[in-house]
């Protein structure tokens, strides 16, 4: 069973991506390692057969100066006694007579391949220097020498046959070691990576299967895998958030409208059992309408409130004056706070734009003065302000009513919340639930504060600009 | 004045014809994309009412096509699609104006009498409005009844203006936020009205025949006394 186990986390070891590449990668460092190895070598023995020239050549200098000085006997002797030199010496001579028998030098017989035509030829010499007498390539140059006697000069050539051997060697040591260490990286770099998907794909299959909380494994030191575990994090916080706010729109639709609708329905169904005279009728009808009308109320700010928290329109953003905004919304409630005893001041730093959407910006702004004509007494002052603020851009509202408790302030913003249990005031309680969409949906924070006495409410836009006509 | 009704939920088509005929128009309907269309082709309308979701065609479509063979009627889509975007590609395939479902058959009414009557005369350049002894100075932007001087803030003499254009016909409280500034939401407080009233106060409080009427469950008219 484990065996099993481990083998089918080779194969997905072997099958991966990662593994692959590091294949490909040791396949190309090893096709690199054998070419440096390869031209090393070439260089090398290039110059090693030039050294060895070079060498015959000196010999063969040395040698010419003694016959013409001291004529063929000189030339044996001087033979001799290079050929009883040091055995570590690679010099090699024969002086033979016209029919190649040897005599004197230290190869025993005229090569075969070294007759006729002086010539440099390369044979196979088996040295009487060594211990083991090996057959070694050797290289010599061939003279005819008058008097019909031949003479060969040579080396042999060990230093290149163990050079090469050498560099044979540290090419296949150095092949199987580099395919050793590739594979064996390759196999770690895959399970490693391998191990970190997995902890995605697991969470993934999880989330699938239904448990929404659940979120990417994050290591923290801020690499590719942790970027990516952080971004689907936000991905399915965001998601979840959708999820839970439409959650929430069913119920409140479902508990909100429902009441309203059953409202509707019982009046109707009263009117057709008790009312028997068109004026009753018509009363009950009026009422109805208005009912309904209410209901289409609520139906729709809870359209715009989800349109809102969507964030579809995002997309389609464009730079909103938020100062004609907010005058033009001020100037439409002008008239309604005086009606009511109110004051309603506005100080607007002219040309202050945002990115947004104007009809649910113009909305919320709208909303806001509704509620603060609505629940300040009569006599009481509300003050709209749009000022600039470092980047950003802050559109605010204090009245001098009743405020809001710190503790209730958090829950004004949820939908049909409506701290007037009598609920004497009009409205679903939507209106600032709405502003709260709309904050979200354009990256806004909505703080509200005690303006003792009285609300503060602020929208601080993160970022503004400056309208092209101010 | 024949009007084509192009609206595939039956009934709804039945209280909108019915309500329209009561009205005193003539009421054509097609229950479909291609008899509306059919129908918008072949036979002369002074305006026509059209659906967004139709089977066999949207109405986008039939707008789009009978505005490229040269045809002006005027069209008001009523839509159950009532998003700003909705109402934005309804008017620029060649819509004249929008309502959104569930509507009040008052309101339709008035959106319709404003497309009918700005079928009839295209907005010339005028200079001057005159609704009885209410004269408005396009120009200048001043006001005077019988002579006398009237003072009006920028969205009073908006309204005034909106008003006067469309003298005698019933315009709505939401004709008003839609023209005059451009919102396109209900507001929860009767804002209009308090606009309105402000109004009334400065054309009608001191003259004897008020012009400016509110027309109870629908909105208001502004008319010239008989």
């Amino acid at each position: 069973m484990a065996r099993d186990i481990a083998s089918v986390h080779l194969i997905r070891v072997l099958r991966s991506s990662t593994f692959r590449y590091a294949i490909i990668y040791m396949l190309v460092f090893g096709v690199s390692v054998a070419g440096v190895l390869g031209f090393v070598y070439w260089q090398t023995v290039r110059v090693i057969a030039s050294q060895t020239d070079d060498t015959i050549q000196a010999e063969i200098t040395g040698l010419a100066e003694q016959y013409r000085q001291f004529g063929l006997l000189g030339l044996v002797r001087i033979i001799r006694e290079r050929s009883q030199a040091a055995p570590g010496r690679r010099g090699l001579y024969l002086l033979s007579d016209r029919n190649y028998n040897r005599i004197e030098g230290n190869l025993s017989s005229w090569p075969p391949i070294a007759r006729g035509e002086p010539n440099t030829v390369d044979f196979l010499v088996a040295t009487d220097t060594g211990d083991e007498a090996k057959p070694q390539v050797a290289r010599a140059r061939t003279f005819a020498l008058p008097g019909g006697f031949y003479l060969l000069v040579g080396r042999d050539m060990t230093e290149r046959t163990d050079f090469t051997k050498l560099m044979t060697d540290a090419l296949i040591g150095g092949l199987i070691l580099t395919s050793l260490l590739g594979i064996a990286g390759g196999v770690l770099m895959s399970r490693s990576l391998l191990a970190r998907i997995e902890g995605i794909n697991r969470t993934t299959e999880g989330i699938l299967q239904g448990d929404m909380a659940r979120r990417m494994p994050v290591r923290g030191n801020r690499d590719e895998f942790d970027r990516l575990a952080t971004s689907l994090n936000a991905m399915l916080d965001q998601i979840d958030g959708l999820m839970t706010g439409m959650r929430g729109v069913a119920d409140n639709i479902a508990h909100d409208l429902r009441s309203p609708i059953s409202r509707l329905r019982s009046r109707l169904e009263f009117t057709l059992m008790s009312e028997t005279d068109a004026d009753g009728y018509r009363r009950a009808m009026e009422d109805a309408i208005r009912e309904a009308d209410g209901i289409l109320a609520t139906f729709n700010a809870l359209l715009e409130i989800a349109l809102a928290e969507a964030g579809a329109v995002r997309d389609r953003f464009s730079p909103i004056d938020l100062s004609a905004l907010a005058a033009d919304a001020g100037e439409l409630y002008g008239p309604v706070a005086e009606e009511k005893g109110q004051s309603l001041t506005t100080e607007i730093e002219p040309g202050v734009t945002v990115p947004g959407n104007s009809h649910l910006l113009a909305q919320a702004a709208a909303n806001l003065l509704d509620n603060a004509i609505k629940y300040t007494p009569e006599g009481g002052r509300i003050l709209l302000r749009v000022q600039r603020d470092g980047d950003g851009a802050v559109l605010s509202i204090r009245d001098s009513g009743p405020g809001i408790p710190e503790e209730a302030r958090g829950r004004v913003l949820d939908r049909f919340v409506r701290l007037d249990v009598s609920r004497s005031a009009p409205g679903a309680g939507l209106g600032l639930s709405l502003v709260s969409a709309v904050a979200r949906l354009h990256k806004a924070t909505l703080t509200l504060t005690d303006a003792a006495p009285g609300l503060h409410i602020s929208l601080r836009f993160p970022q503004a600009g400056v309208s092209p006509a101010a | 004045m024949r009007i084509l009704v192009i609206e595939d939920d039956t009934q709804a088509a039945q209280y909108l014809t019915k309500g329209l005929r009561e009205s005193g128009f003539v009421v054509d309907h097609a229950p479909d994309g291609p008899q509306g269309l059919f129908l918008a082709t072949s036979e002369t309308y002074d305006a026509m009412i059209v659906d967004r979701m139709l089977p066999g065609m949207d109405g986008l479509l039939i707008v789009e096509t009978i505005r490229r063979n040269g045809n002006h009627t005027p069209v008001l889509f009523l839509s159950a699609m009532g998003q700003v975007d909705d109402r934005v590609r309804g008017l620029r395939a060649g819509g004249d104006d929008y309502l959104t479902k569930p509507y009040a058959f008052t309101e339709l009414l008035a959106r319709l009498e404003a497309l009918l009557r700005r079928g009839s005369a295209p907005a010339a350049a005028q200079t001057e409005l005159q609704i009885g002894d209410l004269k408005m100075d396009l120009l200048s932007r001043s006001v005077t009844r019988s002579g006398r001087k009237i003072d009006l803030q920028q969205r009073e003499f908006q309204i005034l203006e909106y008003l006067m254009r469309h003298s005698g016909q019933v315009v709505t409280r939401t004709m008003l936020l839609e023209n005059v500034w451009n919102y396109h939401f209900d507001p929860q407080t009767n804002v209009i009205d308090v606009h309105i009233s402000r109004l009334r106060q400065k054309i009608d409080r001191d003259f004897d025949t008020p012009l400016l009427q509110t027309v109870r469950g629908a909105g208001y008219c502004l008319r010239a006394p008989d």
